[in-house]
């Protein structure tokens, strides 16, 4: 009975040391001031935005305790409509905003760039397709490497699964959607920079920020992927995030305002490289 | 002269207490697996219905494209249920040879030596995380079968080369993982079989031979039956390893294809599917339930008739 006693008494040890979280690990740098502002901010838009404005919403009550962001994620195009029609303050948009969009009162502000490294593995001679040329790979018209300067080598096209944001901005950049012939999909950055490191003639994709040495990036047009080509517009394999808001920031209530001043602060801009983004300041 | 009791278990009146405790908290432990399993079976058909009624049945099960997040997407999983069937067929038809006939070696012939380093190499091969045999089949297999990639489909125009991660390389880490449970299962059954059927068979002129093969064999037939089905229930349900050589691309299961099974399908996209995406991975794993569902009633079934033979 002793025994069964310190059995329960473990098991109930045990349980009570789970739940022991780690409360959030958010910058402590405040942008300026103005703790004062309170309210909510509804944003609807990209799913591809998720992570940034999740992270976003986490981050800004360490600077703003009291505003809360209210996001939706139902699509970019969703998200464009509910800021015209002012269901939501803003509107994500994983795209540069229609210049119909603009006409209909639209602001364009571009808080980040998602860029996309196109990587081989460090054996291959190839060192540079063009646009056209990385669309036929990986919609299948190309399969050998001599096609597009390299050895005579079969290529094997890597990519990330359905749902994945990297697959939706390279195939939305190429606009080549749900057209891709993948030879293996993964469904981890990692996974498709190991499985390129270790394949031979292999090409995959990954987020800029994911890019080491142990895979070889391509030129894209001659242009290198690197934080500077996508800020200058330069290396074209980018979209930039948009959060539209219908008129300028400037006009708009001060909980809007507050979210703008939040990611051009150091912890906002802490927060678009935590998820892999490049700063558009 | 009475003794002081100090010991509570001393107590005919505790004691009886006691007992009734330990009965109550037997049960309750006893529920909780059954609470578990009543619990998983009604939340897979309560998430996983919802997409069939969405979608429809037939486009589920019947059609082959899978494009979840396209413009019209699509959700059919034909592909993905004939890759693991298939796969789980050929890893079975691998492993079922060299598992039973380890089996064999190991409770009729080897000697004790022999014996002894086998089974803790078998004993070691089941505990070995299967994500593991993954890395080993990224390490290994993938390399081996790409080179052969290259040897049969060189100057192919057709074949789209994967680096090995095909339908075979799933096989081979499937076939290796499963012997661990074949070989123990049969083990035991065999070991099961009276003394006194080998002995007959010696004693009427038969080699050791034909005694393994017409005489112990055929009377372990039901273990080696289970062992066979809870292969199949193990082949079927692993994930992590056939994640990272199976290469994962929705096809046809042929031999150098890029294969997604069952299992990869949910863990590969249910990081970030959403909507009906999402509802049709449940569904997905609805059907995977309902495959071990079958295999458990299976076995039940030959384990009953081995019960049924016996009498």
């Amino acid at each position: 009975m002793k025994k069964f006693g310190a059995l329960l008494l473990a098991c109930v040890l045990s349980f009570s040391l789970v739940g022991c979280g780690n409360n959030g690990g958010g910058s402590d740098d405040a942008a300026s001031g103005s703790g004062d502002v309170s309210g909510t901010v509804a944003l609807n838009g990209s799913t591809s935005m998720e992570k940034l404005v999740n992270g976003l919403k986490e981050a800004i009550v360490e600077t703003y305790p009291n505003l809360q962001l209210e996001p939706q994620f139902t699509g970019s195009s969703a998200g464009v409509e509910a800021v015209t029609n002012g269901t939501a303050d803003i509107g994500d948009v994983s795209r540069a905003l229609t210049d119909e969009e603009k006409a209909g009162g639209l602001v364009e502000n571009i808080v980040a760039l998602d860029g996309i490294a196109v990587v081989t593995d460090a054996a291959n001679t190839a060192t540079n397709l063009t646009t056209q040329q990385l669309k036929d790979i990986y919609t299948g018209k190309i399969t050998n490497w001599s096609e597009v300067g390299g050895a005579d080598q079969n290529i094997v096209v890597i990519g990330r699964e359905s749902g994945s944001g990297t697959r939706d901005a390279f195939e939305e950049i190429l606009d080549i959607a749900d057209q891709c012939k993948l030879a293996q999909t993964l469904n981890e950055t990692g996974a498709v920079a190991a499985a390129v490191q270790s394949t031979p003639g292999s090409i995959g994709y990954i987020s800029l920020d994911a890019l080491n040495d142990n895979v070889k990036a391509l030129q894209l047009d001659g242009v290198a992927p690197s934080e500077e080509t996508v800020k200058d517009g330069s290396y074209t394999l980018q979209r930039p995030f948009v959060m539209a808001t219908k008129g300028e920031v400037s006009e708009q209530s001060a909980q809007v305002q507050a979210v703008f001043d939040f990611i051009n602060s150091d912890a906002g801009q802490e927060v678009i490289s935590s998820v892999g983004l490049v700063s558009a300041k | 002269m009475e003794r002081k009791m100090t010991s509570i278990i001393a107590n005919r009146k505790t004691k009886s207490m006691v007992e009734k405790i330990a009965a109550i908290i037997f049960t309750c432990c006893a529920v909780v697996s059954i609470v578990a399993v009543v619990g998983i079976t009604a939340y897979m058909f309560v998430s996983g219905t919802p997409a069939i009624f969405k979608v429809g049945l037939t486009e589920i099960l019947f059609s082959n494209v899978w494009a979840p997040t396209a413009a019209d997407p699509q959700y059919g999983i034909l592909n993905i249920i004939l890759t693991s069937i298939v796969g789980v067929f050929f890893a079975i038809l691998i492993g079922v040879p060299i598992g039973i006939l380890t089996a064999v070696n190991l409770a009729e012939i080897a000697n004790p030596k022999v014996r002894n380093v086998v089974k803790s190499a078998v004993e070691l091969l089941a505990g070995i995380p299967s994500v593991v045999y993954g890395l080993l089949g990224i390490l290994i297999i993938n390399p081996l079968m790409y080179q052969l990639e290259l040897m049969i489909f060189a100057g192919s125009k057709t074949h789209q080369f994967t680096g090995g991660a095909n339908l075979i390389s799933a096989i081979l880490v499937l076939a290796i993982m499963i012997l661990p449970t074949l070989i123990n299962i049969t083990e035991t059954s065999l070991k099961s079989v009276p003394d006194d059927y080998r002995k007959s068979s010696l004693a009427l002129g038969a080699s050791q031979m034909q005694t393994i093969f017409k005489v112990v064999l055929p009377a372990a037939k039901n273990g080696i039956m289970s062992a066979v089905v809870l292969g199949v229930g193990r082949a079927i349900g692993e994930a992590m390893a056939i994640l990272l050589v199976a290469g994962n691309s929705v096809n046809f299961p042929l031999p150098f294809n890029s294969v997604r099974f069952l299992t990869t399908g949910i863990v590969s996209e249910m990081g970030y599917a959403s909507g009906t995406h999402r509802e049709v991975l449940f569904t997905i794993g609805l059907v995977l339930f309902v495959f071990i569902l079958a295999i458990n009633l299976i076995l039940t079934f030959i384990l009953k008739r081995g019960g049924e033979d016996g009498q």
